[in-house]
């Protein structure tokens, strides 16, 4: 029975698309992207301006090139009005007066300085009639004109490659100050923040910070020299069609406006529709193999044709909202154009306008509307990337793990570990461990067994402070756990998890993660205390065999036997086995047991395990219940007690 | 090109009004100018008419065709989403309906994280292509060639330069993306490395702290961010080319044209008003180009996404129902029978997975299965319910080659609990409503207490409602495999088959469970692959499995007599209670 598309559209929309992955070109998929309004926006900049600030010199140059850049494009194009005017002139020597006096102002300082640069030059001798005087005049304005265009070019490269330049430093920067900070924070960050939301951070994020500096910038100066440039040559051309121009000003901004809340509207409903469909397709093609066991794909189908109906409709309201921007500001532009002609063709028969001038007015006309789509456009990629850059900022605020105490130890550790009332909980309103008190000697085996949630793992967590303790006390050695340097800490406690992690990179780099200085003698010893040497040797090249993506061409039990090789490799005195064989069948667990014997002997060992077997020659199990120690003993006492303990090993083995 | 027709001719009408719009702009782009040089020539001192009305005729006319190309971009847009909206629509569905058709063995070949990047980004790509085509595939070639032609009837003489600066940017900028393109190619692998070392470090989070090796991570993540800058910059330094490339040559014809046009002037060939015209035309016809230079840019992308679409449309299903000779039948005993069965994933690989496969399980019996990892255990059952053929042999269900039942009646008689499975976003009850969408409340709670999971179902405030968290993050390990038993039990099927599925169930629950089938499904013939000897030791039939063969089948005493590595397992599970 397929859901409504009111069911699922609450259902799937409660998780926004987050594209952790970067898919496709540099800037990141096409489709959702976070945006969102910064908050701060001052702060941000100023913050954002300290990575670029370091590039002062090369940012100085930049800017001056921008300037030189926009200047430059405006003055070449104003160059075009004086050289049209005197040709004008050359072909009809009797209008020469009108022309002359209709030129603007600025026209007029054009035309003078290219006079003056043909009388410095030794062209000027060749200047005679008056067509060849023309001729002259042309040489020397496209000589100008060459020039000011070769600046335009170079100044425009120069300003593209330094601002890149800049960029990629800053982006550089910012990925290495953020990833440092990653290795900082607390446990806790990485167990409340989805990993693709950190993804997010380094990807979307901070792409759209480059994306900002690479272009928006850029836009933005030339944009407002545009502006302010064009309005003023406007204004020392003509008066009256300045006038015609500035009345569409507000029409521009009205309309504008109107178009982008409409479309972003419908842009965001669209990013709803998306986030639905993708949250859909993400979880069913995942699970397409329990589709395909329950005979489900009919409703799949009809599920996902709800939702792809959906985003049709929505998504032609966004496309079209978002298309129709381009056409109505341009070609009200050219509305603007057409009417600035118009006056201007009745100026020049009454007034008597030049030609020149209202060729080179009616570009600018048109052009007017230009800077102001472009920022208009710009801000919104500049607001992405501030709000981006916000939630960068916001990981390099969080808080990061407690420092060190005032003269925290490194003290070598014997391995003797004491809980002492220990109450905990992640969420202060629920309480996972209560009143926890334990001691372990050194060289003792301590085993906790009870069921999922019981708040095994919690105490580990606790033990190499990835958490740290509240209420009650623990202490290695007689001193509490905070009395030592973090690092010398965890150091000395090895740990296999439940998950398997693995590296890309060899088996032998992997092994030798905990100990970087390790021998390959000693890897390859360490291996075989997991039993693991064999199926190594068996890879296509042995210990120098290349693992990808955690190890996926590894079974899940392989990749256990690797993980408990990583920490025999270490001489740590305190060692951690959580789970540490789940997925090892129990043959292969045999053989390991030896080893495993040989690597617990000298070190105070915590396991925690689901098969009993694993745990039956400890010196002390602890049976944990809803946080609490509800039993304690070796495993003949506890089968003695009849209690809790008995039933679960009863539970294992009824063999006779 | 063929293929993709199919999704074109239904909103054919959208692909050719869209167009057709954007020519209306077009031609106003190149009335313009035309329109600008009648401007000047009435108002020249002159020679012109110097007639004001005909001024405000010629600026009424150039507002109207403003007005007209507002209309002909606003069509444009409408026609244009239209058409590429309703075209990826139908792309994704189709994407979608054909990974519902497809075998394991195509997901297999697929990786799923590919298949969801293909449906999702390479769809968008391409609807923004069929966008951006339609609104621009005629516009920007469109003005180049009006200006062209527009340039060539105002002065032949001058439109000759053209015929050298044009091909002369087309061919540069080739080249340049061309130079670029490999370099872009090499950035986006540093881009994947850098992601990938993310995503290890913050899922490995918990090693790294515990190793102490902050520091390692850290110089690993710089060497990748320095790559990835080294590479950026190679790239990107190569595509601020383009601009600086294309003004040059943009300029360079400028001056040009005024040095040649300027002597037509004097000459008396070419009225002067004709020169700002033609310069306008040239303005035109040179960003234009630009335009058809990004139109080549995106399609290069939309071509690789579009490609990878294509590889799921054309995917063939590795297995169907077409040629099933009882497309009627359904599964009413739940016998099962392999004859000299064989089978391999890959069939160029030489190891078999299984070889040699001959069994019988009567309708009811429970069968344990047994063995050491990579044994064959789950290939052995994927076979049952047709989730994979076997290469050789044939595998047969109530007497029936399980090819000559329809799909969806052969799966409905069989439930499988994946051994990596999977609860989807929604309540509990819609969860186990999978097994059976008709189900009553009291069928689902019945099936819930077999699977021993109405007891924390019942624990939780919203009961049967609790909403699980993308797919159940805010449940234990066991208990999710106890909805997902609960689910296949709502199926009431013929043949049970549970893929280790109470790894992280404890045992005690386990046990409890396991009876629970034997007396609620006595009719059900149940397989159960397990780790631990005591999940099947109860069974009426144990197979062993050993490297792809059957090493031995019968009850457990039987086994630990005369099976090795039966008895080896047993041994590695009991020999510390004989110690003890």
């Amino acid at each position: 029975m397929a859901r409504t598309l009111e069911e699922l559209r609450k259902r799937y929309n409660s998780a926004p698309a987050q594209t952790g992955r970067r898919m496709h070109g540099p800037r990141g998929p096409m489709g959702p992207r976070q945006s969102g309004k910064p908050k701060n926006v001052g702060k941000t900049v100023k913050r954002m301006m300290s990575y670029v600030g370091r590039y002062k010199f090369r940012l100085a140059v930049v800017l001056l090139c921008m300037l030189l850049t926009a200047v430059t494009s405006l003055v070449g194009s104003y160059l075009l009005a004086p050289i049209i005017d005197r040709l004008a002139i050359a072909v009809l020597p009797e209008t020469a007066e009108s022309i002359r006096a209709g030129m603007s102002a600025a026209g007029k300082v054009a035309d003078s300085v290219i006079e003056a640069f043909m009388n410095t030059s030794l062209i000027a001798s060749l200047t005679g009639s008056v067509a060849a005087e023309a001729t002259v005049y042309v040489i020397s304005a496209l000589i100008i004109l060459g020039t000011v265009y070769l600046v335009s070019v170079v100044g425009s490269w120069l300003q593209g490659r330094l601002m890149l330049s800049v960029s990629q430093h800053a982006v550089e920067n910012i990925r290495n100050d953020l990833f440092e900070k990653l290795q900082k924070l607390p446990i806790r960050y990485f167990d409340s923040h989805p990993t693709g939301e950190i993804m997010s951070r380094f990807t979307n994020d901070v792409d759209n910070i480059d994306t900002m500096l690479n272009s928006s910038l850029t836009s933005i100066v030339s944009g407002v020299v545009t502006l302010v440039g064009t309005f003023v040559f406007m204004l020392t051309t003509n008066i009256w069609l300045t006038l015609v121009t500035v009345v569409f000003i507000p029409i521009f901004l009205k309309l504008g406006g109107l178009i982008a809340r409409n479309s972003s509207k419908y842009y965001s409903s669209q990013q709803a529709a998306i986030g639905a469909l993708n949250g859909y397709i993400e979880e069913t093609v995942s699970g397409q193999k329990v589709i395909k066991v329950f005979n489900h794909e009919q409703d799949a189908e009809e599920e996902f044709g709800a939702l792809n109906e959906d985003l049709r409709d929505k998504q032609f309201n966004a496309q079209f909202w978002g298309g129709i921007m381009g056409p109505i500001m341009g070609n009200t532009s050219q509305v603007s154009y057409g009417i600035t002609v118009g006056v201007g063709g009745v100026l020049m028969v009454t007034a008597g306008l030049t030609p020149g001038a209202l060729t080179v007015f009616a570009t600018y006309a048109r052009n007017f509307a230009m800077p102001i789509n472009m920022i208009s456009n710009t801000m919104s990629t500049v607001f992405a990337a501030l709000a981006g850059a916000e939630r960068v900022f916001a990981v390099m605020d969080a808080d990061p793990e407690s420092p060190d105490t005032e003269g925290a130890l490194e003290l070598p550790i014997v391995g003797e570990v004491v809980l002492k009332d220990v109450t905990f909980g992640y969420v202060p309103e629920k309480t996972v461990l209560k009143n926890i008190s334990l001691t372990a000697e050194p060289g003792k085996k301590i085993a906790f067994v009870g069921s999922t949630g019981a708040g095994k793992t919690t105490v580990t967590n606790l033990l190499n402070r990835f958490y740290d303790v509240e209420q009650g006390e623990i202490t290695i050695d007689g001193r509490p756990l905070t009395a030592y340097k973090r690092d010398h800490l965890r150091r000395n406690i090895a740990m296999v998890l439940q998950d398997t992690h693995l590296f890309t990179g060899s088996v032998r780099e992997n092994i030798r993660y905990g100990r970087p200085d390790a021998t390959d003698d000693e890897v390859i010893a360490a291996a075989k205390t997991a039993s693991a040497h064999s199926f190594i040797m068996r890879l296509e090249n042995g210990y120098d065999t290349v693992l990808e993506g955690d190890g996926a061409n590894l079974s899940q039990g392989q990749r256990q036997l690797l993980n408990i090789a990583r920490a025999a490799l270490s001489k740590a005195p305190i060692l951690v086995l959580d789970e540490a064989t789940s997925s090892v069948d129990t043959r292969t667990e045999r053989h390991i047991e030896h080893g495993m014997d040989r690597l617990m002997n000298d070190r105070t060992t915590f396991v925690i395990a689901h098969r009993l077997s694993t745990v039956r020659n400890s010196d002390q199990i602890l049976v944990l219940e809803k946080g609490e120690i509800i039993e304690r003993g070796t495993h003949d006492e506890l089968l003695a007690m009849k209690g809790r303990y008995y039933e679960l090993y009863t539970g294992v083995v009824e063999l006779s | 090109m063929k293929r993709w027709l199919k999704y074109v001719l239904p909103y054919k009408k959208y692909f050719i009004l869209g167009p057709i719009c954007m020519l209306v702009e077009v031609l106003g782009e190149i009335v313009m100018p035309r329109l600008l040089a009648l401007a000047l020539e009435n108002g020249d001192p002159d020679t012109g008419a110097r007639s004001v009305g005909l001024a405000v005729l010629l600026g009424v006319g150039m507002v109207l065709a403003a007005l007209l190309m507002m209309a002909g971009g606003i069509g444009g847009a409408y026609f244009g989403a239209k058409a590429s909206v309703n075209f990826a629509t139908d792309v994704r569905r189709d994407a979608y309906n054909g990974i519902q058709k497809f075998a394991f063995a195509n997901i297999d070949r697929f990786s799923s994280g590919s298949l969801v990047t293909r449906l999702t980004n390479d769809v968008t790509q391409i609807q923004n292509f069929v966008n951006m085509l339609l609104r621009m595939a005629l516009r920007a070639p469109g003005i180049m060639i009006g200006a062209l032609i527009m340039a060539i009837l105002l002065n032949p003489s001058l439109s000759a330069i053209l015929a050298v600066t044009v091909p002369l940017t087309i061919l540069s900028v080739l080249g340049v993306i061309a130079l670029g393109f490999p370099r872009f190619a090499r950035m986006q692998t540093k881009i994947d490395a850098l992601n990938s070392t993310v995503r290890e470090n913050v899922t490995n989070v918990r090693v790294v702290k515990s190793f102490v090796r902050e520091d390692h991570e850290t110089e690993k993540f710089r060497t990748a961010n320095e790559n990835l800058k080294t590479a950026g910059l190679g790239a990107m330094k190569i595509m601020i080319l383009l601009s600086p490339v294309m003004n040059i040559l943009m300029y360079a014809t400028i001056l040009i044209i005024i040095w040649s046009g300027h002597k037509e002037v004097l000459n008396g060939d070419m009225p002067y008003w004709d020169l700002s015209a033609f310069i306008a035309y040239v303005n035109q016809i040179l960003h234009s180009l630009m335009g058809v230079t990004m139109l080549f840019m995106v399609s290069s992308r939309a071509m690789a996404a579009g490609k990878r679409i294509c590889e799921v449309l054309d995917e063939k299903p590795d297995l169907s129902d077409l040629t099933a000779a009882y497309p009627e039948k359904t599964v009413t005993e739940g016998r099962i029978e392999m004859k000299n069965v064989s089978f391999r994933y890959f069939k160029n690989s030489e190891e078999e997975v299984l070889s040699g496969i001959d069994l019988v399980i009567e309708p009811g019996e429970t069968v344990g299965i047994i063995g050491s990892t990579g044994s064959g255990k789950t290939t052995l059952v994927s076979l049952i319910p047709r989730l994979y053929d076997a290469d050789g042999g044939e595998v047969l269900i109530d007497g029936v080659n399980v090819k000559d039942y329809s799909l969806s009646h052969l799966r409905d008689g069989i439930s499988m609990v994946l051994q990596k499975n999977l609860l989807f976003s929604g309540s509990i009850a819609d969860n186990l409503r999978w097994g059976n969408e008709n189900a009553t409340d009291e069928e689902i709670s019945e099936a819930a207490v077999r699977a021993e999971a109405d007891t924390f179902i019942t624990s939780f405030p919203d009961g049967y409602d609790t909403v699980l968290e993308k797919g159940g993050l805010n449940i234990s390990g066991g208990q999710k495999q106890r909805l997902c038993i609960a689910r296949a039990l709502l199926k009431k099927p013929k043949i049970l088959i549970l893929d280790d599925s109470t790894s992280a169930v404890d045992t005690a629950t386990e046990r409890r469970i396991r009876s629970a089938l034997k007396d609620g499904l006595s009719d059900c013939t149940k397989l159960i692959i397990a780790q631990r000897i005591s999940s099947v030791m109860e069974a009426d039939k144990i197979i062993v499995m050993e490297n792809g063969r059957i090493s031995g089948v019968g009850r457990h005493e039987e086994l630990l007599a005369n099976n090795r590595d039966y008895r080896e397992i047993y041994q590695s599970q009991t020999e510390d209670r004989k110690e003890a």
